[in-house]
């Protein structure tokens, strides 16, 4: 983790314009370079639910305590990872025997050294494994579920209430889902929404993104980015966070942007209806050796796979490894989805620190975009009158 | 006989000075259970430091549409023992930067507020403490610093908020921040400081619901000197309050990218 992240500190001047991967990254390539490391050679995880529950542990594993008493769950952690929210639909069971994973592992990330088109700018600018922007950076929890969705069994979003019948659940969200890289945009003319795994869950942009500031997608505009949560997802690239537990209070940082969540334990009045956060508001208390989060108050404006202001999301932290989170999430909103949904998403532990991400701040990609689309108009302007 | 009672006198008036030094420290802050000084908790200055750390007078504010509302409250300022001790160029950019106040505060284009300014802007933070990192939240953008008590290294790299590590020394805590870039300004009337801005900070419990704040500020390409401020936090005391998100790059936004807007869309650019 220290040298992924000193390395995207070296870029950290780059990031203004690599959010903007996200208006380009859906059709981009990068140099065919062989898979990094992790992903090749995926690390050995406990016995938990991300693998069939045929093996039984020899010991229990007997979880850490902070001062408070409380499970332990701080450190850096990170939530990288290839598989999709939703199963394919060319593969019918629930998991991967361990070579098929490794197989799988493979062809995503050599995917990522394919996302733009050899000679072109956009080739230039992203070549995201040197600039350690592929997923495979990080450590990669060994997951052999085909998706991160276990329930439905069928590993899919369910059906969109008012949807026809059959009509099946939902789109087909990218790896992530939630944000993807830069969380949202399109490409030049595209309509907004075709970054990876972003469409209007990771806020996209308007039409006419480059009319205004106001009409670009909201990861390209450093507000939030895909992974802050919650829920906590894969947010494309450097999906790390730390937790640190005080008293009566959990906070959980997201280095994308030094997001941070701060979660009050214990009993508390819901929080007022009329106060709304981009990341909702949050509840803790622990179950046994569980963390419980509920979340409410969302204000809408980064719909979450199509939900909104009515999202509810239930998070569940198990500690069940010194390196290892069993970190769980449940979707619930009747106006969206027929169903309450539930994925897993392991956390694995990051070598730390986190380092400050200051994304706005030196965000000087819009400002480039949005005159080179004035000096375009011009330009078109200027021919016209000829 | 004469000789012993002088003795005593000194003596006393010495045991006096050393008793009256460390007055403050006779309040016990309630220990965290690893027994250190318990700073959990949502604290904020109640001060006109963020308009000006040093004293000053009301003045109008920046524009005149926003009337009194937005207009300059006077205050004794935060910094000890006089004016901050600029050199003269360094000085001369201070000016410059007041001047420009409207278009270059780090803060009106919800930028990272730095150290010490993120202490003493007009918005709560939070402190989450635990025996390894203490974490200052802060409302305004989100700031955060990390207080290594453990794992300390030297800053790795320049941030807006600097690197933080800190120890105990009895009820303080005392913070060493480096690293800092030279962006962030102090204050709104541009008080600001260099990349080789040194910050040591001392805060200690004076009441459940108060602490003391100092910190010593050094900056040789900057200031003469090193010069302190010093000023109370209050803890927040309303039940249940948490901190609320202000995400504010977006209130910033047409500031900043407004003039390149296409003509006739939306909102009239404000500058």
């Amino acid at each position: 983790m220290k040298h992924r992240s000193l390395v995207v500190l070296s870029i950290v001047a780059l990031l203004a314009t690599v959010v903007f991967s996200a208006s380009l990254i859906a059709g981009q390539q990068r140099s065919a370079q062989p898979a990094a490391q992790p992903a090749a050679q995926p690390r050995p995880a406990a016995a938990t639910p991300a693998r069939p529950a045929t093996q039984t542990a020899a010991k229990p594993y007997v979880v850490p305590k902070t001062v408070d008493g409380q499970p332990d769950l701080q450190g850096y952690w990170g939530n990288g990872t290839y598989t999709p929210l939703e199963r394919p639909q060319n593969v019918t069971k629930e998991f991967y025997t361990e070579e098929e994973y490794k197989t799988v592992l493979k062809t995503r990330a050599s995917g990522e050294d394919e996302q733009t088109t050899p000679g072109t700018t956009a080739d230039v600018h992203y070549d995201f494994t040197q600039f350690a922007l592929d997923t495979s950076q990080s450590p990669i929890p060994l997951n052999l579920r085909t998706s991160l969705i276990i329930d439905p069994p069928n590993g899919r979003l369910p059906a969109r209430v008012g949807a026809q019948a059959g009509a099946g659940g939902g789109r087909g969200a990218g790896p992530g889902g939630g944000g993807g890289r830069g969380a949202g945009g399109g490409a030049a003319a595209a309509p907004a929404g075709g970054g990876r795994g972003a469409a209007p869950g990771g806020g996209g942009g308007a039409n006419n993104q480059y009319d205004s500031i106001q009409n670009m997608p909201i990861g390209s505009r450093c507000i939030i980015m895909g992974g802050s949560g919650p829920p906590l997802m894969d947010a494309g690239y450097n999906s790390v966070y730390q937790i640190v537990q005080g008293k009566d209070q959990v906070m959980i940082v997201t280095e994308m942007i030094h997001d941070v969540r701060i979660i009050p334990i214990g009993d508390r009045p819901l929080p007022p209806e009329q106060l709304k956060q981009w990341i909702g508001m949050s509840r803790g208390h622990y179950e046994g050796n569980t963390l419980v989060v509920e979340t409410t108050n969302f204000n809408g404006r980064r719909p979450f796979q199509g939900a909104g202001q009515n999202l509810r999301i239930t998070e569940r932290f198990t500690r069940v490894a010194d390196d290892k989170i069993d970190y769980t999430f449940t979707a619930t909103d009747e106006t969206t989805w027929v169903s309450p949904w539930t994925a897993s998403v392991p956390l694995t532990k990051e070598k730390g620190p986190i380092f400050e991400f200051a994304c706005h701040e030196t965000n000087y990609g819009p400002a480039n975009i949005l005159a080179g689309a004035r000096a375009t108009e011009k330009a078109a302007a200027d021919a016209a009158r000829k | 006989m004469r000789n012993r009672l002088v003795g005593l006198v000194v003596l006393t008036a010495v045991l006096a000075t050393a008793l009256s030094a460390q007055a403050p420290a006779t309040y016990r802050a309630p220990r965290t259970k690893d027994g250190k000084p318990d700073l959990n908790g949502i604290w904020q200055a109640i001060n006109t430091a963020n308009w000006n750390i040093e004293a000053h007078s009301p003045e109008p504010g920046p524009m005149f549409q926003l009337g009194a509302a937005y207009a300059v409250p006077g205050g004794f300022g935060i910094v000890e023992g006089g004016p901050i001790p600029y050199k003269p160029e360094a000085l001369a950019k201070r000016q410059e930067n007041y001047k420009n106040r409207l278009t270059q505060d780090p803060e009106i284009k919800c930028y990272l507020p730095g150290v010490p300014r993120a202490m003493y802007q007009p918005f709560p933070f939070q402190i989450v403490q635990s025996p390894k990192h203490i974490m200052m939240s802060f409302e305004f953008a989100g700031a955060l610093r990390t207080i290594y008590m453990a794992d300390q290294t030297p800053a790795p790299a320049d941030s807006w908020m600097g690197w933080s590590n800190g120890k105990w020394e009895g009820e303080t805590l005392v913070i060493d921040t480096t690293g800092f870039n030279g962006m962030p300004w102090f204050d709104k009337a541009g008080n600001y400081a260099s990349d080789t801005l040194h910050i040591v900070e001392r805060i200690t419990p004076r009441s459940a619901e108060t602490l003391n704040y100092e910190a010593t500020i050094e900056d040789p390409a900057v200031f003469t000197r090193s010069w302190k401020i010093s000023f109370p936090l209050y803890r927040r005391i309303e039940k249940n309050l948490q901190l609320t998100e202000f995400r504010c790059v977006e209130y910033s936004e047409e500031i900043i990218y407004g003039h390149l807007r296409k003509p006739g869309t939306g909102p009239a650019p404000t500058r």
